[in-house]
């Protein structure tokens, strides 16, 4: 079997994304690489839902606009999708709900299994049709049922016994359509975007999250809850979060919180405090689109130039963009790491398609603790002793450790005085050029190609952009870190270039803006802002037709 | 109560009742442990006191010394967190932190530095100000009613209700200690003269009473809170209104240990 497109659709509640999951877990399990495209509306019941696995024997974090499988829960499921199917695809549907009544013309292989009849010789309950419509599938692309019956055992927690009954009789009732063999590639662990945000902030350290459901950001708090050994709580909104936070990192433990755009303009008043105290805080700013509630579970990069300038005051910040899961578990490791080094804010900035999609992870990405500067524990401890980083100290340790949202003195005592107020500002810009120098150091921008036209992109973008480009001449260009900008290693990643084109998901050409600031001259903007990625055919056309 | 005086440069105007308040609190924690302590302040004259003594302390954002406070309570249990706030700032900017904080029982001691007027940004009125008060916002006077934070603070399940007046630096102490003391969340409201704006020095001496009782039950509590409800009344009592044992908010969530990462890797192949 080569590269497959699969959609699973339903209405909320009937279980399209769990089934969209266990058809990834199987194809793990035979070695294949997997991606999840979640699309759900703002509802709980009813509504449309449907899943879209890409499986492929290398990494393909892409949607494609055509598709090999439809696996229909409903009616709905059938009419907004079959266009999708390629010749030669194949619908798979209920037919205890769903009449057969297609045309004799269609080139797609039609497949009716009677879910409703299997679940009640099977004894289960209706919601385990899903189960019985993927292990139809799985029999369908030729796996064995050993082996499926394995993943579905761990998969399927609760009523296992029932659940696998109803695999079974689906199984084996139906037929072998395609081959597949095992790729000889281990599984890999199958993240979303927000939980290796959680994972990475883990390995560096962090000890307490605070989080105010927002959607998409809400994975994260929603994972971490269930891992023990990570202290969470939702405070009463996203401002108390914040403050919360700065509360703990103040105590010395390693906090990160996590939000919308929403909650993220609410918690800027502690941005700007973090800025002036040098407590360290860490946001996960997960964008969807905007303004205001905008479209909450939907794609959108609108908060770019906020998370850039976030923070009343003349204040600097560590704003980092990752675009895939390997890069999300390392740079919001590092984030943790930049924050504590350098005690100022730090902006994970991901989107929805980052946050809720499910990648498949590569092991090599982890990022280890990196230890913060400590001040002595003694009497003589003055907060804001140095000229750049002052070692940090702990309440309760021995010294007395003041931080303080006034400008201050080195004790952290508020100050008006002018020469007093100058020197902070200078001791804290210092920090920043400091930062600057080792951002130059880090892996801040991906490149790929080396053509004469570059298509600049950032956050979920990369895994369609990586795709759209196949055997064009074109380079690729991304940048991880957007503060402080790479611009040193920015302009060498587009040295030669004679073209450059950006594509990103908004409206007002947010990346664009930031280079034209540091002089990279944009001379095309692909831009979508429909509340959708873009799938792999539309950039592809959209790249094209600019060379 | 000198050690804990920083060499800074007080600017609280001569006769400002922050200074009796200064006095207890520097009283109160001397008696406990000053390397434990952390004092949260938020923004006004209040505040000032995270500048004046010696102590750790954050001074936090307008409305927010409470959640921060909060905050460093989740992030070390181990430290006694104490609030200075003012009428303006946790009344008007951050109530809803006031009312989360207090029925969730967090383990902080929070000092509402009542002086019933925005001080700082020169005479404006807050909850607290009563009906009528003529200010530079409110010219003809003051057209909401005030707020009663002790029937508040009871309503919404605080464990230790309690108010003092800065004119009485011994009482104030006694009851700061208490409600350090106190496993939970400790309001205590303090009625504070403003020698500049609202000059209720005279008022208070005259009406305010010690009550006798060291503390009382739920619903007698409420009906005490209401012998003066800040826009009227006689008499004003002080003391401890409520008090009941409840497990502190930080205690109940889990604890922080090492996390093996590749375990929950291997989980989710």
């Amino acid at each position: 079997m080569s590269e497959t497109q699969i959609i699973i659709a339903g209405a909320a509640g009937e279980g399209s994304k769990k089934a969209g999951l266990l058809i990834a877990k199987l194809f793990n399990a035979y070695g294949f690489r997997v991606f999840i495209h979640e699309d759900y509306e703002s509802v709980i019941k009813g509504g449309h839902n449907f899943s879209q696995i890409s499986v492929s024997k290398k990494e393909s974090d892409a949607i494609k606009e055509k598709i090999d499988f439809l696996l229909a829960l409903n009616k709905e499921a059938i009419s907004k999708h079959k266009e999708k199917l390629k010749k030669g695809g194949v619908l798979m549907y209920d037919s205890d709900v769903i009449k057969n009544n297609f045309s004799e013309e269609e080139k797609v292989e039609i497949a009716g299994i009677p879910l409703g009849k299997i679940v009640e010789k099977a004894e289960g309950i209706p919601i385990m049709k899903n189960t019985g419509l993927v292990a139809a599938f799985s029999r369908a692309v030729g796996m064995e049922w050993k082996k499926v019956r394995e993943v579905l055992e761990k998969e399927l927690p609760i009523a296992t016994e029932k659940n696998l009954k109803v695999a079974e009789i689906a199984f084996r009732s139906f037929r072998r359509i395609k081959e597949i063999k095992e790729t000889g590639e281990e599984p890999a662990p199958l993240l979303s975007g927000n939980q290796a945000a959680a994972l990475g902030a883990i390995n560096a350290g962090l000890e307490n999250y605070f989080a105010y459901p927002m959607t998409p950001s809400t994975g994260i708090l929603q994972f971490l809850s269930q891992i023990e050994g990570v202290r969470t709580f939702q405070p009463e909104n996203e401002i108390a979060t914040v403050n919360m936070a700065l509360g703990s990192a103040y105590a010395g433990k390693r906090t990160m919180v996590g939000t919308s755009g929403g909650g993220f303009a609410l918690m800027t008043e502690g941005v700007s405090f973090s800025a002036q105290s040098e407590i360290p805080l860490v946001i996960s700013l997960s964008q969807r689109a905007g303004p205001a509630t905008g479209v909450p579970t939907y794609q959108g990069q609108g908060d770019l130039l906020f998370a850039l300038n976030a923070g009343h005051g003349d204040m600097t910040r560590f704003v980092v963009a990752p675009g895939d899961v390997n890069e999300t578990y390392y740079f919001s490791g590092k984030a943790l790491n930049m924050a504590w080094k350098y005690q100022l804010p730090a902006i994970v900035l991901l989107d929805k398609e980052l946050s809720e999609n499910t990648y498949s992870f590569d092991k090599s990405f982890r990022k280890e603790k990196e230890e913060a500067i400590q001040g002595e524990m003694n009497g003589g401890y003055n907060r804001y002793d140095r000229e750049d980083i002052s070692p940090l100290a702990f309440p309760g340790g021995g010294a007395v450790v003041k931080a303080t949202g006034y400008e201050h003195d080195k004790k952290g005592v508020a100050t008006e005085d002018a020469e007093a107020v100058k020197k902070m500002q200078e001791k804290r810009m210092r920090k920043y050029e400091k930062l600057k120098e080792e951002v130059e150091d880090m892996e801040s921008v991906n490149v790929q190609g080396e053509g004469p036209m570059a298509v600049v992109f950032w956050g979920s973008t990369k895994g369609v952009a990586l795709r759209a480009v196949k055997d064009l001449d074109v380079r690729l260009v991304q940048p991880i870190i957007l503060q402080p900008f790479p611009e040193k290693k920015m302009k060498k990643a587009l040295s030669g270039v004679k073209k450059i084109i950006v594509a990103e998901t908004n409206a007002t050409g947010q990346l664009s803006r930031v280079l034209k600031e540091y002089g990279i001259k944009v001379s095309e903007r692909i831009l979508k802002y429909d509340g959708r990625p873009f799938s792999v055919e539309e950039l592809r056309k959209r790249i094209k037709a600019n060379i | 109560m000198n050690n804990l005086i920083l060499p800074t440069k007080n600017t609280w105007c001569p006769g400002c009742g922050n200074f009796g308040i200064q006095r207890a609190l520097g009283e109160a924690i001397n008696k406990t442990d000053k390397n434990r302590t952390v004092l949260v302040t938020g923004i006004g004259c209040h505040g000032k006191m995270a500048d004046y003594l010696n102590i750790n302390s954050v001074y936090a954002l307008h409305g927010r010394a409470i959640p921060v406070a909060e905050g460093v309570k989740m992030g070390n249990g181990d430290l006694q967190v104490v609030c200075c706030v003012g009428d303006g700032d946790t009344y008007n900017e951050g109530i809803s932190h006031l009312l989360h904080a207090a029925k969730r029982n967090s383990d902080i001691t929070v000092l509402v530095h009542d002086n019933r007027v925005f001080a700082l940004t020169v005479n404006q009125p807050t909850l607290t100000s009563p009906k009528g008060f003529v200010s530079t916002t409110t010219p003809k006077g003051k057209k909401e009613e005030a707020l009663n934070p002790l029937e508040v603070m009871l309503s919404v399940g605080a464990t230790f209700v309690a108010r003092s007046f800065a004119g009485k630096p011994e009482h104030l102490e006694r009851i700061i200690l208490e409600g350090m003391r106190h496993p939970g969340f400790s309001f205590i409201e303090i009625l504070q003269p403003c020698v500049a704006w609202y000059s209720t020095m005279e008022i208070y001496n005259e009406r305010a009473y010690e009550m006798e009782k060291e503390f009382l039950p739920l619903a007698e509590a409420k009906e005490k809170a209401q012998e003066w409800d800040y826009n009227n009344g006689e008499r004003i009592p002080l003391g401890i209104f409520y008090k009941k044992e409840k497990e502190g908010f930080d205690k109940q969530l889990e604890k922080s240990f090492f996390v093996d990462t590749e375990k929950i890797l291997e989980k989710s192949k």
